[in-house]
C-alpha cells in the first residue's frame, strides 16, 4: 500500500525554484533516504511534506488524503506526521516525560503517563522521566525526540540529518536501533542526509538528489553498481572512467583490452565505461602494464593510483589488499561484470 | 593564560577598584552610624507609607511594562503587520525620552485647563469640574503609567531578542505534535521566553525604584523622594544612608532575580538566531489591530511628547535660545566627555589587568568596580557623598588647627563630587564593554606576541587596542549619553550655582514652564537617540 504519493511538485524558497516537477512515492513500511549535497533542496521537500513549506505546483497525498496543492494545504498540526530535527527540538523547559507526553493532550493523564514509560522503554531511557534536555548526551536526546515522535502515533516520519550530531562511534549503533524501532512500529520515514553510509545502513531505498530533482532511486546496491549519471556514480563512491576507444559487437575497447558485455545496449554515443576501484584487480598475466604512483593505507586494504605505462595520460585507482612499492610496474585487468557506460 | 604584569598594574586596578566600591560601603557603614533618630521619626511617621508607594510604583510599573512590552515584542518579531519594519526600532525610542518630560506634557496635556478636557467640555456642553469625572494625572497610578511608557522599552527588546533566537525548530515541532499557532505560542514561545522578560522586568523594576524625577515631580512619596528629603532638608547623611540601605535590600531582590533568570536563559535560548523566520501574514482587522496597537504605544512614549517639545521650543525659540543654554550645554558636554575618559581609562586598566593576570583576585576587582551602576542615583550620591566630607572635614580641621583659614568643601562642594558620583555609576558600562570586546580577541594573539618579545604594555598598544578601538568608543560613548541624561546624581552633588542641560530641564518641569527648557530637553532626547541607533543597527545585523 502507498502511504505517501508526491505529485509533479514544485517550490520556491526565497522566489527561487528549490524544487522542480518531484515525483516520490512511499510504501507502507518503507523508508526512504533523501540523499544529496546541503542545498540540493531535500530538506525543502522534508519541509513542504511536513507542510511547513508552500509548495507552487503539483500536490502530496498522505494514503488516499489530498494534503497539499498550491492552493490548500492541511495544517502542520493536523497531518499527524512526526518530525525529528537536526537539533532534536526538544522543549529546555520541559522535563524529558513532558517532553513526550506534549503531542498526547487528547488522552487522560494515565493513558499519558503508560504512553510515556512505554515509549521511554522502548528507547531504553526507562529512569530519565525526570531529566531535562540539557542533562542529557546528544544520542540520548536523539532517542528522547524520537520517543516523543512515535508517542503521537504518527502515520509517517520525517527525520532531518538526525545523526549529524551523534559522535562517529556511536552512531552506527543508534542508526541500526532506529531503523529497528521505526520497523517495529510499522512507521514508514522520509530520511534527509548527506552522507550514503548513514543512508546505506538505515534506508531501505535511497533517492539521489540533484538541484530539486531526484536524480535516480532504488536501493543501495543497485544505484552503487548500476547508476544512472556520473553524478550518482560519483556519490556513491570512489569511480574511475575509463575512455573507450571504440564499440564493437561484443565488447568495448579500452585501455585494459576488450571489455566485454553480455545482451546491454550500449549506445554509441557514450564515450566512457565506469569501473570501481575494486573491479580491477592485480593480474600478473595482464598484458596492461601500470606503474604505482601514490600509495595510501585505508584500513581494509590500500589504495593505489596508478598510471598506464603505455599511454602515459591514463590513472586510475586501485584497491587491493596487498602492498605495493611505488614506481613498481604490475599488471592490472577488470573483473567480468555488467558493464556501465556514460557520455562525458 | 598568565602573563607577567608589572607589579603596579594590579595594584592600580585594585586600589580604582576600591576607590569604586567605596560608596557602597560608605551606605552601610553610615547606616549604622549616629542619625539624632531622625530614621526613627520617619518610620513611627511616614516612612511606611513611602515604602508602600514605592512598592506600589515598582510592581505597578513592571506589571504595565510586560503587558504593554510583550505582545509588541511577540507582534514585531513573529508577525508581519503594516509597519511592522518601522516599530522594530521604533518602539525602542522613548527610551530616549526622559521620563520627566513625558509627565510633563501629559500633564499639560491633560490638566483642567489643557487641550483635552477643555475639548471634552466644549463637545458635552459641561461647564466645569464636577460635571465629569477625569483621569488625574498627578497621582500614583499617573506616575505608574508615565514610568512605564518610557520602560517598557526594555522588555519589548529583551523579550524580542528571546523569541527570535528560540530555536525555529521548537515551534515547527509543536506543530507537527498537534499545536495550532496560537497553543504553540503559550505552550512553547511564551515559557521559553520567560526568563528574559524576568530580566527585563527586573531592569525595569530596578528603573522605577531608581526614579526621583516623576514621583518628586507628581508629589508622590516615595523611598528615593524621601533619600532627597532627608539629606536637603535634615542634612542628615546618617538616616539618608539607612534609606538608601532599605533601598538596596529591594534592589538585592531584583537583581537576585535577574541573574536566576540569566542562568536560566542559557538552556532556553540556544538558537543560532540565523535562522530565517517565517512571519505569520496578519491580514485585515488582526493587522489593523497590530498595527494600530504599536503605534498608539509608540505615540504616547515617545510621538506626542516630542512632538510637544517641538511645538514648545519653536514658539519660545527666542526665550530659551539664550547664554544660559550655551552655558549649560557646554557644562554637560564637557562634564559627560570628562567622565566617559576617566571611565574609559579605568575600565581598559582592570580589563588588561583581568585577562593577563586571570586569577580569581582579579574577575573580582571589576566586578566590585562594576556595582555603582545598579544603585539608584539618590542612592549612590548618598554614598559618594559620605567619604567626601568626611574627607573635606579632615582636611578642613587639620589646617584649622595649624591656625589658617580652611580651604572649605575641597571635594564635596565642587565639580569633584559631581565627576566622582557619575565616574562611580557610569564605569560599569565602559568596563562591561571593554571587557567584551577583548574576550572577542583570541588568547593565541597573547601568546603570540608574548613569545614574538613584545613586552607586555608594548603588547596593550601595539596589539590590542588597535583591535579594541571600537569597543572602547561604543563604552566611552555610552558614558557620555548617560551622562548627558542623568539627573537625581546631578541634582544632590551639583555645586552651588551650577548647572546641567538635565537640571535646568528639570528646574522648568518642576516650575511648570517647560516651554523654556523645551529646547534644552530636544538636545539630551536627541543625544539618547544615539546608542538606539547603533543598537538598532546591530539588531539588524543579527536579524
Amino acid at each position: 500500500m502507498t502511504q505517501l504519493t508526491i505529485s509533479n511538485l514544485s517550490s520556491q524558497y526565497d522566489g527561487k525554484a528549490v524544487i522542480k516537477d518531484l515525483s516520490l512515492m512511499l510504501a507502507s513500511n518503507e523508508i526512504v533516504a533523501l540523499l544529496g549535497p546541503s542545498g540540493c533542496g531535500k530538506t525543502t521537500l522534508l519541509r513542504t511534506i511536513a507542510g511547513l513549506q508552500p509548495i507552487s505546483h503539483g500536490e502530496i497525498k498522505m494514503g488516499e488524503q489530498l494534503i497539499s496543492t498550491p492552493a490548500n494545504s492541511l495544517a502542520s498540526e493536523k497531518r499527524n506526521i512526526g518530525m525529528i530535527f537536526q537539533d532534536y527540538a526538544l522543549f529546555p523547559h520541559l522535563n524529558v516525560a513532558k517532553n513526550i507526553a506534549f503531542g498526547l493532550n487528547r488522552f487522560s493523564k494515565d493513558k499519558q503517563n503508560n504512553i510515556v514509560k512505554e515509549m521511554l522503554a522502548l528507547v531504553k531511557l526507562a529512569s530519565y522521566e525526570e531529566r531535562y534536555p540539557h542533562e542529557l548526551s546528544g544520542g540520548q536526546q536523539q532517542r528522547v525526540a524520537i520517543a516523543r515522535a512515535l508517542a503521537y502515533k504518527p502515520q509517517l516520519m520525517l527525520l532531518d540529518e538526525p545523526f549529524s550530531n551523534i559522535d562517529s562511534q556511536s552512531r552506527g549503533e543508534i542508526m541500526q536501533e532506529m531503523r529497528q524501532i521505526l520497523k517495529e512500529q510499522g512507521v514508514p520515514a522520509v530520511f534527509v542526509t548527506h552522507s550514503k553510509d548513514e543512508a546505506f545502513v538505515f534506508a531501505d531505498k535511497i533517492a539521489i538528489f540533484n538541484a530539486g530533482k531526484i536524480e535516480q532511486i532504488d536501493q543501495g546496491s543497485v544505484l552503487y553498481a548500476k547508476p544512472s549519471s556520473a553524478y550518482v556514480a560519483n556519490f556513491m563512491g570512489k569511480t574511475n572512467y575509463v575512455a573507450i576507444d571504440s564499440i564493437n559487437q561484443t565488447s568495448v575497447t579500452t585501455c585494459f583490452g576488450d571489455l566485454p558485455f553480455n545482451g546491454q545496449h550500449i549506445l554509441e554515443s557514450h564515450t566512457v565505461v565506469m569501473l570501481r576501484p575494486e573491479q580491477i584487480l592485480l593480474d600478473e598475466q595482464s598484458a596492461h602494464k601500470f606503474k604505482v604512483i601514490q600509495c595510501s593505507f585505508a584500513g581494509s586494504h590500500w589504495v593505489y593510483r596508478v598510471q598506464a605505462v603505455a599511454d602515459s595520460s591514463v590513472f586510475v585507482e586501485v584497491h587491493s589488499h596487498l602492498m605495493l612499492a611505488e614506481q613498481q610496474i604490475i599488471g592490472l585487468s577488470v573483473t567480468p561484470h555488467q558493464l556501465v557506460t556514460f557520455k562525458i | 593564560m598568565f602573563i607577567q604584569l608589572s607589579k603596579k598594574w594590579p595594584a592600580v586596578s585594585w586600589l580604582l577598584s576600591l576607590l569604586l566600591f567605596l560608596p557602597l560601603l560608605a551606605i552601610v557603614w553610615q547606616s549604622f552610624g549616629n542619625d539624632q533618630d531622625v530614621f526613627a521619626q520617619l518610620w513611627q511617621t511616614v516612612l511606611p507609607d513611602y515604602l508602600l508607594n514605592t512598592l506600589l510604583v515598582v510592581i505597578g510599573v513592571a506589571t504595565l511594562s510586560m503587558v504593554i512590552g510583550v505582545p509588541i515584542a511577540w507582534l514585531v518579531a513573529m508577525c508581519q503587520f503594516p509597519l511592522r519594519r518601522f516599530y522594530v526600532w521604533g518602539m525602542l525610542l522613548p527610551l530616549a525620552m526622559p521620563s520627566y518630560v513625558v509627565a510633563f506634557v501629559y500633564t499639560d496635556l491633560l490638566e483642567y485647563a489643557g487641550p483635552i478636557q477643555s475639548t471634552l467640555r466644549e463637545f458635552f456642553g459641561w461647564s466645569s469640574a464636577q460635571d465629569y469625572a477625569f483621569f488625574d494625572v498627578r497621582t500614583l497610578s499617573g506616575a505608574t503609567v508615565m514610568l512605564a511608557l518610557v520602560l517598557y522599552p526594555y522588555v519589548y527588546l529583551l523579550a524580542r531578542t528571546a523569541f527570535l533566537e528560540q530555536s525555529q525548530s521548537l515551534v515547527q515541532s509543536a506543530r507537527m505534535l498537534g499545536c495550532s499557532p496560537w497553543q504553540s505560542f503559550w505552550r512553547i514561545s511564551l515559557p521559553l521566553a520567560r526568563p528574559a522578560i524576568a530580566i527585563a522586568v527586573a531592569l525595569v523594576a530596578m528603573e522605577s525604584l531608581a526614579d526621583f524625577a516623576v514621583v518628586h515631580y507628581f508629589a508622590v512619596p516615595t523611598l528615593t523622594t524621601a533619600v532627597y528629603d532627608t539629606w536637603l532638608g535634615y542634612g542628615s547623611l546618617a538616616a539618608a544612608a539607612r534609606l538608601s540601605a532599605l533601598m538596596l535590600a529591594v534592589l538585592f531582590v531584583l537583581i537576585s532575580i535577574e541573574r536566576l533568570g540569566r542562568k536560566k536563559q542559557r538552556h532556553y535560548q540556544r538558537g543560532s538566531g540565523q535562522e530565517t523566520i517565517v512571519r505569520h501574514q496578519l491580514t485585515g482587522t488582526k493587522a489593523i489591530l497590530a498595527s494600530v496597537f504599536c503605534g498608539g504605544i509608540f505615540m504616547a512614549g515617545f510621538g506626542v511628547p516630542f512632538i510637544s517639545l517641538i511645538d514648545m521650543a519653536i514658539a519660545y525659540f527666542d526665550e530659551s535660545f539664550n547664554s544660559q543654554f550655551f552655558e549649560y550645554s557646554v557644562n554637560s558636554l564637557l562634564l559627560a566627555s570628562g567622565v566617559a575618559v576617566i571611565c574609559l581609562i579605568i575600565a581598559i586598566v582592570l580589563g588588561f589587568y583581568k585577562r593577563l593576570a586571570a586569577t580569581k583576585a582579579s574577575e573580582l576587582a571589576p566586578k566590585l568596580a562594576s556595582t555603582g551602576y545598579a544603585l539608584p542615583g539618590t542612592v549612590l550620591a548618598i554614598g559618594v557623598l559620605i567619604p567626601l566630607s568626611i574627607f573635606d572635614h579632615g582636611i578642613n580641621g587639620v589646617i584649622e588647627s595649624m591656625g589658617f583659614n580652611g580651604p572649605g568643601l575641597l571635594l564635596s562642594g565642587t565639580v569633584f563630587a559631581i565627576v566622582a558620583g557619575y565616574v562611580v555609576r557610569f564605569s560599569a558600562i565602559a568596563i562591561g564593554s571593554v571587557e567584551s570586546s577583548l574576550n572577542k580577541v583570541s588568547p593565541s594573539i597573547d601568546m603570540v606576541s608574548v613569545t614574538l618579545g613584545t613586552s607586555p604594555l608594548k603588547m596593550l598598544f601595539k596589539v590590542h587596542f588597535p583591535l579594541i578601538k571600537k569597543g572602547c568608543f561604543a563604552g566611552a560613548l555610552l558614558v557620555f549619553i548617560e551622562s548627558m541624561k542623568e539627573l537625581p546624581a546631578a541634582l544632590l552633588l551639583r555645586p552651588f550655582n551650577y548647572e546641567t542641560l538635565a537640571t535646568y530641564v528639570y528646574q522648568f518641569v518642576s516650575d511648570e514652564q517647560l516651554e523654556h527648557g523645551a529646547l534644552a530637553a530636544i538636545v539630551i532626547v536627541v543625544v539618547g537617540l544615539i546608542p538606539l541607533l547603533f543598537l538598532n543597527r546591530s539588531l539588524e545585523q543579527s536579524h
